[in-house]
C-alpha cells in the first residue's frame, strides 16, 4: 500500500528489533550438524564393519559426484534460485561420454566434449532465467526432463562398457597413499575453492547481496543477471563433470544415470542450512550435511535396509531442515489464527 | 511498478481481445491436437483405428486426472511433485485390501484410495500453509518419503492381475463403442465436476484470487490458508483415486508405478495453459494437456520416430509452453502500453 | 452532522511523531482536500482512517458514532474505502469479479450467479457514467480504469468515504475529468470523498472545502472559496525555515555532471541540465513528477530513450549502473529499505558493497578491510551502532541513511544523487546529513539532491531545478528562490522560467 508519503513506513521507524546476527544463527545449525554427524557415526557403529577404513571409503564414494554437485547448487540457491535439472545433466553427460568413447573418440576430448556440453545445458537455464525471465523451478523441470530425454536419445537402452582401466579404476582404488576415494578428494578441493570464493571474493559477497535482496544488489552495481547466468553455466559444467566421474565409477554409460539424484543433491543443500529463500548458508554447512547423509545411507545399507527406503531418511531429513527453522513462525501464526477466530475483527464503540 | 500494465484507451473490443487469448489457449491445443493426429494419420493410416484412438485416450487418462488435481495447486502458485508417489502408494494398498479381502466391494476399494491420496494431501497441505516453507520443497520431499514407505510395504513383491476381481479390472479396460475407455470417462466427469466446481463456486474463484494477487486476497478476506489447504488435500485425493484406477487398468503393481508421472503432469498442466505463476488456467486446459503429450508421443511412435525421444520432447515442449506464454504476456503488455496515451506527458 | 469527524488525533511511532494533532471532518456530498506537505502526516491520518494503525490518542467518529478501527476490515465494515495510488487488483480475473470477489452475488445452490455479477458491475460502472466491460481481464487495464474499478469496488460495499490518495498523479487529463465526473457522482449520492493531492489546481476544481497540515498538525480548514492558491501553499509551508540548515557558500567549479535531452517515454521529455563541482542542485516538483526517474535513468538503473548523460566530459553508456560507478556517480535512492540497504546484511558488509572491486587485493576480499572500511565511515558519519557485523535492519532510519551515505561515499564519487535524503528522518540525524552534503560539496564534489521538503530544498540548494509532469520546468538560483515560486513552478502555473 503506497501513499503520499511511502517513505514513513511503521518499521522505518520504530527502533532496532530483535537482533540476531548472521553468524550467530549459522553456528547453531553447524553446531547441530555436528551434533548430528556424531549421532550418525554412533548410529553406524552398532553394526560391526562401520568403523573401519574400508567402510569409509564406500561411505565417501557412494557421496562424491552428489557432494560435487552440491557445490554449485549451494551458490544458485543462496543466489536466490533453484536447479533441478543436476542429476539429469550427469546422466546426460554420462551417456554422451559412453557414445562418444563407443564412436571411437580418443577419451580425453570426449571429455572436455562432454564439459562443453555441460556448458551448454547450464548456459540454457541461465539464459530461460535470466533474459527470458522464468522462474527456475519451472525452467529447471523441463530442463530435467529435456537432458534426461536426450540422454535417452543418446543410447536409447544400452550402454556402454570398456573405458580405460587407469580411469576406470577410480571407483575401485582410494587416492594413493591415502584411503580416501577420488571423488571424495576432488570434493575436498572444489569445497575449499568455492569456501573461499563465497566467503573471501567480491562474487561470493555479490552472491549473498543478491539472494537477499537482488534489487539493493543491483541499485549497488551488482551485475545481478550476469552471475546467476554464470553460476548455472558452472553448474552445469559441475554437473557434467560429476557424470565423467559416476561413469568411471561405475564403469558403465547408462541413460538413467543419476535418475533421482537431484532430491540427494537438493536435501544436502537445504540440510546443510542454505536457506530456500536465498541470501543465507555456507559451504562447511552443506559438507557436513553431506557426511551426515552419506554416514547415514552407509548405515542403513549395512542393516540391509532397501534402496527405496532410504530414500525417507532423505525425505524426512530434508523435511525436518526446512520446517524446523520454520517452527516458530508457524506456531505463532496458528496460534495468531486461532485468536483472529476467537475475537472477531469488528468496529467496537468507545464511550 | 503497477502488476498490471500502464495506459490503455478504456475500449470494450481491447477488453474482450485480452480475454479471448486467454480463452483461445485451450482452442489452441485442440488445433494442434487436430494438427498432429492429421499429419500421423497421413504418414500412418493405423493412427487413427479404433486401438490407436483408445490407446490415446485412455494413456493420457492418468495423466489428464493428476492433472485436475495439479492445476487446483498451481493455480494458487504452488506445487505438488508427490503425486506420483501417492498414485503408486495407493494403487498398492488397493491392490493389498484385494489380496486380504477379495469379495471387498469396488466402490469401497476406490474409496481406500481416495483416502490414502487425502491422508498424504492433507500432510502437504497443513505444512505448506503453517510454515513459510515452500510447497516445491514440502511435495519433493514427501514425494520421496511416500516412495520410500512405498517400497517399504511393496518389500520387492508386486501385485498380479490374479488378485484382483474381474469387475474391478473391467474398469480399467472396459471401453464405449470400442473406442472410449470407461477410465476417460471417469476421468472426463472428475474434470468436468471440477472446472464447473472451480468457475461457479466462490471457493473456486478464491483460489485463482490467491494465487493472481495474494496481497490483495488477504485485502479481500479471502482464507488463503484454508483454501490452499484443501487444494492439496484434493490434489492427493484425486492422486489416491488414479492410483486406484490405476490398478484396474494394469493390474500389476510393482513398486516403481508411478514412477516419475509428476514430471509428466507438470508439463501436461503448463502445456494446457495453466500458469506456473499462478492465478490462470483451467483444468479443462490441463485435461488436453495430458491428452496432447500423450498424443505426441504416440505420433512419434507411430511416425516410426524411437520411443527414446519421448521424454525429450515433453522437457522441450514444457521450455518451449513457459517461453511462449511470457513471451505473449511481455507481447500483450507492450502493444498496450504503446497504444493508448501517455502516462503523465500532456 | 458531519459524516466523519476525526479530532485531535496523536500517532507516534517510536520517536517519531508522525501526528501531533490531527483533525478532519467531513461532510456527506462533499469532495473533501486534504494538504500537506511530505511530513505533514497525511498519510499517517489516511492509514488510521483505513484502520492499518490504530489512534494513540484522539477521537474518531462515523456517522456520529465514536469508532476504533482495528483493522482494515473493521475499517470497511465501517463504511470507508481508501482508493491507494497502487489498485490492488486481480489482474488474472474478470473486472466484476474484481469487483465483488468473496462476496459474488448467488442463486440456488451457492453458485455465482454471473449474469447477476456483470448486471450489478455494469449498474455501478452507469452510476459513476464509464464505459468498462464487467467481463475483461483486469491486466491490461489502464491505471485511470484500475481507479474506477477500486472505487467500483468501493460503492459495491456501499462506502460512504472514500479517501483518494494522490489519484491524479498517473492520469492524462481526459482521465482526470472523467474521474472528476465520478467523483461529482459520489457527491450527489452523498458520499464524502477524501481528495489527498499535490495538485492545487485540480483542488479548487473539484473539492468544497479543504483542511491543511503542517509538521504532524491541523493548520486550517475553510471552504474552497474563501482561499487563494497562495494562501494555502503559505498555510502549507508556514514561515519556519530552519535555520538549522547550515550553507556555506562554496566556490563552485566545472561541469562534473551534464544531462542533455533525456527523454524515457511516457515518463519525462527533453530533460537537460548540468551539475557542477562543489553545487547542490536540487530537483523539486510534486510527488510523481519523475524525479525519480530522472535520477533513475541518469545512474542507468532504467534505461533511456534519447538523450545522453556525461560525467566530466566521458558520456556514460545506456542502461549500465557499473559505468556509471566507475566514472564516479554515486546514488542514494529514494527507497532505502529495498533499494538502498540489504537489511538482513550487515553495517560493514552494506557500506562495502560498492567497494568490494576496490577492496581486492589478489583476488580476495577480507573481513578485515570491509571492516575497517565501515569503522572508519561509522566514525566520520558519527554512526550510532551496536556492532559493524550486526545487520543494518538493527538501526534506526536516520542511521540507515547514513550507511547508504557511507556507502558511496566508501568511493569518493565526483557527483552524488540523493533522493530524498532526510525522509522518514528524526530531526537531529536530518541535520547531520545536511551538514555532511555540506561537507561535501565544500570537498568538490557535485550533488543533485531530489526532496519533496521544501525547507530543505530552499536551505541547501544552490539552484532549484523544478520538474512538472516529466520536464523542466523553472531553473531558478538559491536568491531568487522561495517557497511560492518553486510551488507554482511544480504545479504548473504560468511563470518565466529562471528569471
Amino acid at each position: 500500500m503506497s501513499s503520499a508519503e511511502p517513505g514513513l513506513s511503521v518499521d522505518d521507524s520504530i527502533a532496532a528489533h530483535a537482533e540476531l546476527p548472521l553468524w550467530r544463527s549459522f553456528v547453531r545449525w553447524e553446531t547441530a550438524l555436528l551434533v548430528a554427524l556424531v549421532a550418525a557415526l554412533l548410529f553406524g557403529s552398532q553394526t560391526k564393519q562401520f568403523m573401519t577404513a574400508t567402510n569409509f571409503f564406500y561411505i565417501g564414494i557412494n557421496i562424491g559426484e552428489i557432494a560435487i554437485m552440491a557445490l554449485p547448487l549451494t551458490l544458485i540457491v543462496i543466489s536466490g534460485e533453484i536447479d533441478l535439472s543436476v542429476a539429469s545433466m550427469l546422466g546426460l553427460s554420462s551417456t554422451l561420454l559412453g557414445y562418444l568413447f563407443r564412436s571411437g573418440w580418443p577419451i580425453g576430448l570426449a571429455m572436455v566434449a562432454v564439459l562443453v556440453v555441460g556448458a551448454l545445458g547450464g548456459a540454457l537455464n541461465g539464459l530461460l532465467v535470466t533474459k527470458v525471465g522464468l522462474p527456475s523451478i519451472a525452467v529447471t523441470i523441463g530442463t530435467l526432463t529435456l537432458f534426461r530425454g536426450l540422454a535417452e536419445v543418446i543410447l536409447g537402452a544400452k550402454s556402454v562398457t570398456g573405458f580405460p582401466a587407469s580411469l576406470v579404476k577410480i571407483g575401485v582404488v582410494p587416492l594413493p597413499h591415502t584411503r580416501i576415494a577420488y571423488s571424495i578428494g576432488i570434493f575436498c578441493v572444489l569445497a575449499i575453492v568455492v569456501g573461499v570464493v563465497l566467503q573471501a571474493t567480491a562474487t561470493g559477497r555479490s552472491i549473498y547481496a543478491i539472494g537477499l535482496q537482488s534489487e539493493a544488489a543491483h541499485f549497488a552495481g551488482i551485475r545481478v543477471k550476469r552471475i546467476k547466468f554464470r553460476l548455472y553455466v558452472v553448474s552445469g559444467i559441475t554437473c557434467a563433470f560429476a557424470g565423467i566421474l559416476w561413469t568411471f565409477r561405475f564403469a558403465t554409460s547408462r541413460y538413467d544415470a543419476g535418475t533421482g539424484l537431484e532430491l540427494n543433491v537438493v536435501a544436502i543443500v537445504l540440510f546443510g542450512g542454505v536457506s530456500i529463500f536465498g541470501g543465507r548458508g555456507t559451504i562447511v554447512g552443506v559438507a557436513l550435511a553431506a557426511a551426515v547423509m552419506a554416514c547415514l545411507q552407509q548405515a542403513l545399507t549395512l542393516r540391509n535396509v532397501d534402496g527405496q527406503v532410504r530414500n525417507i531418511v532423505t525425505g524426512v531429513l530434508l523435511l525436518v531442515s526446512v520446517v524446523v527453522p520454520n517452527i516458530a513462525t508457524a506456531l505463532s501464526r496458528l496460534k495468531a489464527r486461532a485468536a483472529r477466530r476467537r475475537r472477531p475483527v469488528t468496529v467496537s464503540f468507545a464511550p | 511498478m503497477n502488476v498490471l500494465t500502464a495506459p490503455v484507451a478504456t475500449q470494450a473490443g481491447r477488453g474482450r481481445r485480452s480475454a479471448d487469448l486467454l480463452r483461445a489457449r485451450e482452442l489452441g491445443i485442440v488445433l494442434v491436437l487436430a494438427v498432429v493426429f492429421g499429419l500421423t494419420t497421413i504418414k500412418n493410416p493405423g493412427f487413427a483405428s479404433r486401438a490407436s484412438v483408445r490407446q490415446l485416450l485412455s494413456g493420457a487418462s492418468l495423466v489428464a486426472l493428476l492433472g485436475v488435481g495439479q492445476t487446483l495447486v498451481v493455480v494458487t502458485r504452488n506445487v505438488d511433485l508427490s503425486v506420483g508417489s501417492v498414485l503408486g502408494l495407493s494403487a498398492y494398498l488397493v491392490g493389498k485390501l484385494f489380496v486380504s479381502h477379495p469379495h471387498v466391494p469396488i466402490v469401497a476399494a476406490f474409496a481406500a484410495g481416495i483416502g490414502v491420496g487425502l491422508v498424504v494431501g492433507a500432510i502437504n497441505g497443513l505444512i505448506t500453509t503453517a510454515t513459510r516453507v515452500p510447497s516445491l520443497v514440502v511435495t519433493l520431499a514427501m514425494l520421496y518419503i511416500v516412495r520410500g514407505v512405498d517400497a517399504r510395504i511393496v518389500h520387492g513383491k508386486q501385485i498380479d492381475p490374479t488378485s484382483i476381481p474381474r469387475s474391478y479390472q473391467s474398469v480399467g479396460f472396459r471401453t464405449v463403442f470400442g473406442v472410449v475407455p470407461w477410465l476417460t470417462i471417469i476421468v472426463m466427469a472428475v474434470v468436468l465436476v471440477v472446472g464447473y466446481c472451480m468457475r461457479t463456486f466462490r471457493s473456486g474463484r478464491d483460489l485463482y484470487a490467491i494465487g493472481s494477487n495474494p496481497e490483495a486476497a488477504a485485502l479481500a478476506g479471502v482464507p488463503s490458508g484454508r483454501r490452499v489447504f484443501w487444494a492439496f488435500v484434493v490434489s492427493g485425493g484425486l492422486a489416491g483415486l488414479a492410483g486406484a484406477l490405476f490398478l484396474s487398468q494394469f493390474a500389476t503393481v510393482s513398486a516403481v508405478a508411478g514412477v516419475g508421472y509428476e514430471l509428466n503432469v507438470i508439463a501436461a498442466v503448463v502445456v494446457g495453459g495453466v500458469a506456473i505463476f499462478g492465478g490462470s488456467g483451467t483444468v479443462y486446459g490441463a485435461a488436453l494437456g495430458a491428452l496432447l503429450l500423450n498424443t505426441i508421443n504416440q505420433a512419434l511412435v507411430a511416425a516410426k520416430v524411437s520411443a527414446f525421444w519421448n521424454q525429450a520432447v515433453a522437457g522441450a515442449l514444457l521450455l518451449l509452453a513457459i517461453s511462449f506464454d511470457r513471451w505473449l504476456s511481455l507481447r500483450l503488455q507492450r502493444i498496450e502500453s504503446k497504444r493508448g496515451e501517455r502516462r503523465v506527458l500532456r | 452532522m458531519p459524516l466523519l469527524e476525526l479530532r485531535g488525533a496523536t500517532k507516534s511511532f517510536g520517536a517519531v511523531h508522525a501526528l501531533i494533532d490531527g483533525s478532519v471532518s467531513l461532510l456527506a456530498g462533499e469532495a473533501h482536500a486534504l494538504l500537506g506537505e511530505n511530513g505533514a502526516g497525511k498519510s499517517t491520518l489516511v492509514k488510521i482512517l483505513a484502520g492499518v494503525h490504530q489512534l494513540d490518542g484522539g477521537e474518531l467518529a462515523i456517522g456520529g458514532v465514536h469508532m476504533r478501527l482495528n483493522g482494515t476490515a473493521a475499517s470497511q465494515a465501517a463504511g470507508v474505502s481508501v482508493i491507494y495510488q497502487e489498485p490492488t487488483l486481480f489482474p488474472d480475473l474478470t473486472v466484476a469479479e474484481n469487483i465483488f470477489m468473496g462476496r459474488q452475488p448467488l442463486r440456488r445452490g451457492r453458485r455465482i450467479d454471473r449474469a447477476e455479477m456483470r448486471r450489478r458491475a455494469g449498474e455501478v460502472f452507469t452510476r459513476l457514467g464509464v464505459r468498462i466491460d464487467p467481463d475483461r481481464p483486469a491486466r491490461g487495464l489502464s491505471v485511470a480504469d484500475q481507479q474506477i474499478v477500486e472505487i467500483a469496488k468501493a460503492l459495491s460495499v456501499n462506502a460512504r468515504v472514500i479517501v483518494m490518495d494522490e489519484p491524479t498523479a498517473a492520469l492524462t487529463s481526459v482521465e482526470v475529468e472523467r474521474l472528476f465526473e465520478v467523483i461529482r457522482t459520489l457527491r450527489s449520492e452523498r458520499a464524502a470523498v477524501l481528495f489527498i493531492s499535490h495538485r492545487l489546481d485540480e483542488v479548487f476544481a473539484i473539492c468544497q472545502r479543504v483542511t491543511i497540515m503542517r509538521d504532524g498538525r491541523f493548520v486550517r480548514s475553510a471552504p474552497i472559496e474563501d482561499l487563494t492558491i497562495d494562501d494555502v501553499i503559505r498555510s502549507m509551508v508556514g514561515r519556519d525555515l530552519a535555520a538549522m540548515y547550515p550553507k556555506t557558500t562554496s566556490l563552485t567549479g566545472t561541469v562534473v555532471l551534464d544531462v542533455a535531452h533525456l527523454t524515457r517515454e511516457g515518463v519525462f521529455a527533453d530533460v537537460s541540465f548540468q551539475v557542477r563541482r562543489g553545487e547542490i542542485v536540487a530537483l523539486a516538483g510534486l510527488v510523481g513528477a519523475g524525479r525519480s526517474e530522472i535520477a533513475r535513468a541518469v545512474f542507468g538503473i532504467d534505461r533511456r530513450d534519447a538523450g545522453t548523460v556525461t560525467v566530466d566530459g566521458r558520456a556514460l553508456p545506456n542502461g549500465s549502473p557499473v559505468a556509471a560507478m566507475q566514472a564516479g556517480v554515486g546514488f542514494v535512492p529514494e527507497d532505502r529499505r529495498l533499494q538502498g540497504l540489504v537489511m538482513d546484511l550487515g553495517i560493514d558488509r552494506n557500506i562495502a558493497l560498492t567497494s568490494l572491486t576496490r577492496l581486492r587485493r589478489r583476488g580476495f576480499v577480507r573481513s578485515s578491510a570491509e571492516q575497517a572500511l565501515a569503522a572508519d565511515w561509522a566514525v566520520r558519519l558519527q554512526l550510532r551502532y551496536g556492532r559493524l557485523k550486526s545487520p543494518v535492519s538493527t538501526l534506526s532510519g536516520g542511521n540507515q541513511q547514513k550507511v547508504v551515505l557511507a556507502k558511496w561515499l566508501a568511493r569518493q564519487p565526483a557527483v552524488i544523487i540523493v533522493d530524498e535524503p532526510t525522509r522518514g528522518i528524526d530531526v537531529g540525524t536530518k541535520a547531520e546529513v545536511h551538514r555532511l552534503l555540506d561537507d561535501l560539496v565544500s570537498q568538490g564534489v557535485g550533488v543533485l539532491m531530489i526532496s519533496s521538503e521544501l525547507p530543505e530544498v530552499l536551505g541547501m540548494a544552490d539552484r532549484v531545478l523544478v520538474v512538472h509532469e516529466g520536464r523542466l520546468t523553472a531553473d531558478i538560483p538559491r536568491e531568487q528562490a522561495d517557497e511560492a515560486t518553486i510551488m507554482r513552478a511544480a504545479t504548473g502555473q504560468q511563470m518565466d522560467p529562471a528569471a
